[in-house]
């Protein structure tokens, strides 16, 4: 049986009087990878960042209920820690634009302040790199700035960065959204890659992507949590009218 | 209507349009077989044309409605049912143009006497009015219709059981009639085959809206 690496429980956010996430409660098992749509405004992008506490970093938000990550209340832990434990990449590849590419994908270690011998950092370095299918193609430029690399290259050394930190949970937010169809491509295969070591949670418009790379779909409509079930399942016969409507694009 | 809703519905239209001919196809191979009129099974043989175009017509826009829209779920499990459903009205097409073919082939008018003793009259009447059922059952997505041509295939099931002790006493009375009578066999054996295609698309329309799988349970859900 999977185990749960990630469960909310009656989890509710709001901005100011808003309430945009509504008792969201749901598993998420190891090592697999979740889909999770819904039309905009639904509240799959607050859910995603309430899991590593960033919702509450806007001015107004607050939270309710829990997040547990491996029995562990995230809402009682410190949000530093919160983040190195589960890593975030955001729909625009935005490495740090000062920074090589060696000095980006060990940005998470200089920016907690954890200084590391040089034969260990390049370790990291090029484990991160392979991890995400990117050692090869910048091994020789390690020392070039990280904003010289592709659209494609950056999202994947910005994988890189978020993987370096050792997490157990990846989220993504839209990750491809602003990517070609070949680096989209590259990029959904890393997920199959990754999900041997990581739990990935991705909120994605993109219908196709979701069935293609996820084992779960949930399906977010007006801050609830219609529904959440195999991907498989909610592709080819979903339980909910709402779920249907959304999918075959019959929403109104 | 969104655009893919369009398509869908084209999809289903064209669907129906091949139903209908098939059907008439049916329809006139019975009465081409009744009056031995040798003219309109030729029109059947030549008209197996359109229906075989129909299929290939049918594949197509399926397979364009997959590249270019990526249906899911009840638009997916249509599309799939669509693709069966079009295979086995294309081989009730072929039954039609197979029975037309023995009256253009037999040396004679058949002996009218075996379309009682035979039953392959109402086995003829059955079998087209469960294609035509099951048709409706499609256009309405009535299940509760799809469900009902089940139990009405076993009817031509039953005939078609009786039908070689049948056809074998009707010789065994008149040895004159034999030719006939083997003729009238083979034309049940096809139309039991009419049945069990009508079963198939019944239990394709019933995946198609029910997302159920009916295929090999014998009665599992078939009720």
């Amino acid at each position: 049986m999977e185990s749960t690496i990630v469960r909310s429980i009656d989890y509710n956010a709001y901005f100011g009087d808003n309430h945009v996430v509504k008792n969201v409660n749901i598993d998420i098992p190891k090592n697999n990878v979740i889909a999770v749509m819904g039309p905009s405004g639904c509240g799959k992008t607050t859910f995603l960042r309430g899991i590593n506490r960033m919702h509450e970093l806007i001015p107004g938000a607050t939270a309710k209920g829990k997040i547990m990550l491996d029995n562990e209340d995230v809402m009682e832990m410190h949000p530093i820690f919160v983040r190195l434990k589960i890593g975030m990449v955001f729909q625009r590849p935005n490495p740090f634009p000062n920074l090589s590419i060696y000095d980006n994908v060990i940005a998470g270690y200089k920016l907690n302040g954890i200084k590391l011998p040089k034969a260990e950092k390049d370790k990291i370095v090029e484990q991160s790199l392979t991890k995400v299918a990117l050692w090869n193609e910048v091994k020789d430029q390690l020392n070039k700035k990280g904003t010289f690399l592709s659209g494609g290259q950056q999202q994947r050394l910005c994988i890189a960065r978020a993987v370096a930190m050792e997490p157990e949970v990846l989220l993504f937010d839209e990750p491809t959204s602003a990517l070609d169809p070949i680096s989209t491509s590259t990029v959904e295969e890393l997920f199959h890659d990754l999900k041997q070591n990581y739990t990935l949670i991705i909120v994605t418009h993109n219908m196709q992507q979701a069935a293609r790379v996820s084992d779960k779909t949930a399906f977010f409509y007006m801050g609830e949590l219609v529904e959440y079930d195999e991907t498989k399942r909610m592709f080819t016969n979903p339980r909910d009218t709402r779920t249907q409507n959304y999918i075959t694009g019959r929403f109104s | 209507m969104t655009h893919l809703e369009n398509e869908l519905q084209a999809v289903k239209k064209e669907v129906l349009s091949m139903w209908y001919l098939v059907e008439s196809q049916l329809e006139k191979s019975r009465t081409a077989m009744l009056h031995f009129d040798r003219d309109l099974a030729r029109e059947v043989v030549l008209k197996e044309k359109r229906v075989n175009a129909f299929e290939l017509k049918i594949d197509r826009d399926c397979e364009n409605v997959f590249a270019l829209f990526c249906p899911v779920a009840v638009d997916l499990r249509f599309l799939l049912a669509t693709l069966k459903i079009n295979n086995n009205l294309e081989r009730i097409g072929d039954i039609a143009e197979g029975i037309a073919k023995y009256i253009i082939e037999s040396s004679g008018d058949f002996d009218r006497t075996l379309f009682e003793s035979t039953q392959v009259l109402r086995m003829y009447e059955d079998a087209i009015n469960i294609l035509i059922d099951t048709r409706m059952a499609f256009e309405k997505e009535d299940t509760i219709l799809a469900r009902s041509i089940f139990k009405r295939d076993e009817v031509l099931d039953q005939i078609n059981r009786e039908a070689s002790a049948r056809v074998g006493a009707v010789i065994k009375e008149d040895m004159t009639v034999m030719e006939d009578a083997l003729y009238m066999l083979s034309i049940i054996r096809k139309l039991e085959r009419v049945g069990d295609q009508s079963k198939n698309i019944a239990e394709e329309i019933i995946f198609y809206i029910e997302a159920k799988v009916l295929k090999h349970q014998e009665d599992k859900g078939k009720e």
